[in-house]
């Protein structure tokens, strides 16, 4: 039966081509603006650690106290040095971290070749482990590197090809900053976004990767300057980096990861005592008013998602709207200008069920139609969006198999929601008014 | 001619009427606010920097093997070098004007401060955008004094990085002046930034923030200039050349600056950049944003175009035979074009009505949401405007087409 009302539908779509391409084209257009921008608002609302994000957590510390939160109260969005260093010593979380990005120089051996500016974090040995850090080389440091602040570095895979041909590097050395570091680790492909260990320097997204990872006692030993960005309540009272590690300034990241219940409930209670200790102390003044947020409650706290990626995705869809309801009205022409047809099928004996299949398959017809259209649309549409929008959002927008089928699948869905009402409008013709009147 | 026709055989068409009307209505409130948004980023876009923005290049170097800063003698080891860098840039042909730096408008790297009146006042006044540059720097970038004096050799200080010790003057923006002291000259008045003060020497007409990402008013213009130059890791330098000699001036720059003194590093790609590429840069979200709004509205207005085509022709189809009925009792063919006419503007015009309601409860809801400011009424009248014309418009073909449906179709059977 299928394959009759697949030629009726065939033969019914020919009959009034014009009409036919409009409604293929709308749909198309319409499902391919939705898929492009949602390939964006994929991209950037994605979670970067899905199997660990709900145990890896952010502790804030309101260090500044009432004048310097915002008007939602919020604590700063990262740690001044006293309080990371305070929380590292503590090590109350299965595993730790604090990092803040380096950006020093590094020499590129040969003549005449001028060193270059490498970008990176100083964290501790728990990063690795705690962020499933993939290695292909080696692995990180240890903690005796930690306390020793050992000059070891873990570098990228790229800068493992750039310096190394992307041989095992594993024990050589890299000059940074003037002084040589060991290689004890080199990374595979890792390139999570939104990178989610540093939002606070990159706002979420990057298109450069780390090229080294070095211990933090060894980054502050040297006075490697903090690269990102620095956040003030009040001027240090003395000038320099060591200044800055005496102020409440906040310049670092911090993550822990929390494993159940309890283990994030006596990481709540640590984070109230410790404030409470420095109030007692007399370094704050007020009552504890920190924040202990998951990965994903984080990234939507610090608003990684850009607006301007929302807004569009919503237009577009107000746009696939706007071609659904113009489908369901020239649907509804073309089939109740077969009144006479469905009124003969009618007296002939078939059924109400029979009238829908046959209506049904050719809206689905004309919405495969549009999907396919709407591939092609779609394709040239995120290419489209990568040249225009930001890079480093625009470079994580890409075409894969999944938004292809998505495309289909909400093409045909749509253009089968749109011929529903046009459908039931068909079946209820009734026979014998229309065999009368011809 | 009578409109009671048209609503009767509206009547029997209530589905389609619909329809299209809701397609409508549906196109106006996402066009309406879809342009609120264009419109928006281009005045964005458009904004003056208030500097001279032609023939202006920034480079911007890290220092390799100097002492970071901390070591007691860092600051004036970099501050000969950087001295010695300001030179070697003055001297290469087509060089007009060099000076140092921290930041531009548009740079996206910025230094704010909170501005105050009196060294205890709790909340400041205004959040300043900070430069830091050498008594090059106003006249370099072209910004325009208007109140008291420019800075000399004289007040020039230098000082690290992480060094806020603000300087005995400083030169503020005409908007800043504005905000800190309404009604009278800043020009004397002396300024406070956590606790400590600096006096006011001079005022430019427009200096633009640094950072990108804020929203129209005038808060982007509160920026102060301190005569400083500052000597940290990264020295940035902005050079003014003679017209049409840019790109020559940016190539030999970084020649004459590596064999000057080979230890640093200026990037490949980023550490020479004309101010034309830092714009375009600044502003590519906007554009982008720009761009995406026009091609959804230009797709929607197109669809619905075409639907109100396809769906007229359908009834012009449908009516072939009433139409020949008109035609032979003595209507004319305009009288069956102003039919279909006015059909489509009474659609229309209850389509705009409910559009306008939508228009204006999505921008509510967008600026609950996201931020956005209050659409002014002008755009919702301009989508009432634009969505009637393209109704007219799309009518015409079908309706002229019915217009020439001729008189012997009412002899024919249906």
């Amino acid at each position: 039966m299928f394959s009759y009302y697949l030629e009726l539908a065939l033969r019914s779509l020919k009959r009034s081509p014009g009409l036919t391409l409009l409604m293929v084209l709308a749909i198309g257009f319409g499902v391919s603006a939705s898929m492009t921008t949602y390939s964006v608002f994929r991209a950037v609302s994605g979670d970067p650690i899905p199997w660990k994000s709900s145990q890896l957590f952010v502790p804030q510390i309101d260090m500044w106290g009432p004048a310097g939160r915002g008007a939602d109260g919020e604590p700063p969005n990262a740690l001044d040095y006293i309080d990371a260093v305070a929380l590292m010593r503590d090590h109350r979380a299965k595993l730790q971290s604090a990092s803040y990005r380096v950006a020093p120089t590094m020499e590129v051996p040969g003549s005449g070749r001028h060193p270059i500016s490498i970008s990176g974090h100083a964290v501790y040995s728990e990063f690795f482990p705690m962020l499933d850090v993939p290695f292909a080389y080696g692995s990180g440091w240890s903690v005796d590197a930690d306390t020793n602040q050992a000059a070891v570095v873990v570098i990228s895979g790229k800068l493992n090809q750039k310096m190394f041909d992307g041989q095992n590097s594993v024990g050589k050395t890299l000059d940074i900053g003037g002084k040589d570091y060991q290689i004890v680790g080199v990374l595979g492909k890792w390139d999570p976004q939104p990178r989610f260990y540093d939002v606070v320097d990159t706002g979420g997204f990057d298109t450069d990767t780390d090229d080294v990872f070095l211990p933090f006692t060894r980054a502050i030993a040297v006075n490697m300057n903090n690269a990102g960005n620095t956040s003030c309540n009040s001027n240090p009272a003395e000038a320099g980096f060591a200044g800055m590690q005496r102020s409440s300034c906040v310049w670092i990241e911090f993550m822990a990861e929390l494993d159940d219940a309890t283990a994030i409930q006596k990481y709540r209670e640590y984070l109230d005592g410790y404030a409470l200790a420095q109030k007692s102390a007399g370094r704050f003044t007020w009552a504890p008013n920190n924040r202990l947020r998951d990965v994903p409650a984080f990234l939507d706290n610090q608003h990684v998602v850009p607006s301007d990626t929302k807004v569009s995705l919503l237009v577009a869809l107000g746009l696939l709207i706007v071609c659904l309801v113009n489908t369901v009205g020239l649907l509804l022409a073309k089939f109740l200008r077969r009144s006479s047809e469905i009124g003969v099928r009618r007296a002939l004996g078939a059924p109400q069920a029979a009238i829908y299949a046959q209506f049904l398959t050719e809206a689905g017809i004309v919405g495969l139609a549009g999907g396919v259209v709407g591939l092609v649309f779609t394709a040239l549409g995120v290419l489209g969006v990568g040249m225009v929008l930001p890079k480093d959002i625009a470079a994580l927008a890409h075409v894969n198999f999944s938004l292809l089928l998505l495309t289909l699948v909400v093409a045909v869905i749509s253009a089968l929601l749109a011929g529903l009402y046009p459908t039931f409008r068909a079946s209820r013709v009734q026979p014998a008014w229309q065999l009368k009147s011809n | 001619m009578s409109t009671h026709p048209i609503l009767a055989a509206l009547r029997r068409h209530k589905a389609g009427v619909i329809l299209i009307a809701l397609q409508i209505a549906l196109t106006l409130a996402i066009v309406c606010n879809a342009i609120f948004i264009i419109g928006q980023r281009v005045d964005r876009v458009n904004r003056p920097t208030g500097i001279d923005e032609a023939n202006l290049f920034v480079i911007s170097q890290q220092w390799v093997g100097t002492p970071e800063d901390g070591a007691p003698d860092a600051v004036e080891k970099i501050d000969s070098l950087v001295r010695a860098d300001l030179d070697t840039l003055r001297r290469l042909p087509g060089v007009e004007s060099v000076a140092a730096t921290n930041s531009l408008p548009l740079f996206n790297s910025s230094m704010i401060n909170g501005i105050t009146l009196t060294p205890d006042q709790k909340n400041s006044t205004l959040s300043a955008t900070m430069f830091l540059g050498d008594e090059k720097l106003m006249s370099t970038l072209g910004v325009q004094l208007v109140a008291g004096r420019a800075f000399t050799a004289a007040d020039v200080q230098h000082q690290g990085f992480r060094d806020d010790a603000l300087p005995p003057s400083v030169i503020v923006s005409q908007a800043a002046a504005e905000k800190l002291f309404p009604n009278q000259s800043a020009v004397g008045k002396t300024i406070y930034s956590d606790t400590k003060g600096t006096t006011i020497i001079g005022v430019v007409k427009l200096l633009e923030s640094s950072m990108v990402e804020t929203f129209g008013n005038n808060s982007d213009y509160y920026t102060i200039i301190e005569p400083v130059r500052q000597d940290g890791n990264i020295s940035r330098y902005v050079v003014k050349t003679r017209p049409g000699q840019q790109a020559a001036v940016m190539a030999a720059a970084r020649t004459a600056l590596f064999s000057a003194n080979p230890e640093r590093v200026i990037d490949e790609d980023r550490g020479i950049r004309s101010f034309a590429e830092i714009r375009h840069e600044a502003y590519r979200a906007d554009r982008g944003m720009a761009i995406l709004m026009a091609v959804v509205c230009l797709i929607m207005l197109c669809v619905t175009a075409a639907g109100i085509v396809g769906l007229t022709s359908f009834w012009v189809g449908q009516r072939h035979r009433q139409i020949g009925v008109r035609r032979a009792l003595g209507a004319r063919k305009v009288d069956i074009l102003h039919y279909f006419q006015i059909e489509n503007l009474m659609i229309a015009g209850g389509g705009v009505v409910v559009g306008v309601v939508l228009a204006v409860g999505l921008n509510l809801w967008l600026m609950s949401q996201y931020e956005m400011p209050r659409m002014p009424v002008i755009y919702v009248l301009i989508g009432m405007v634009a969505l009637l014309a393209l109704g007219q418009a799309a009518v015409f073909v079908p309706a002229r087409r019915a217009s020439r449906v001729s008189p012997i179709e009412a002899t024919r059977a249906a």
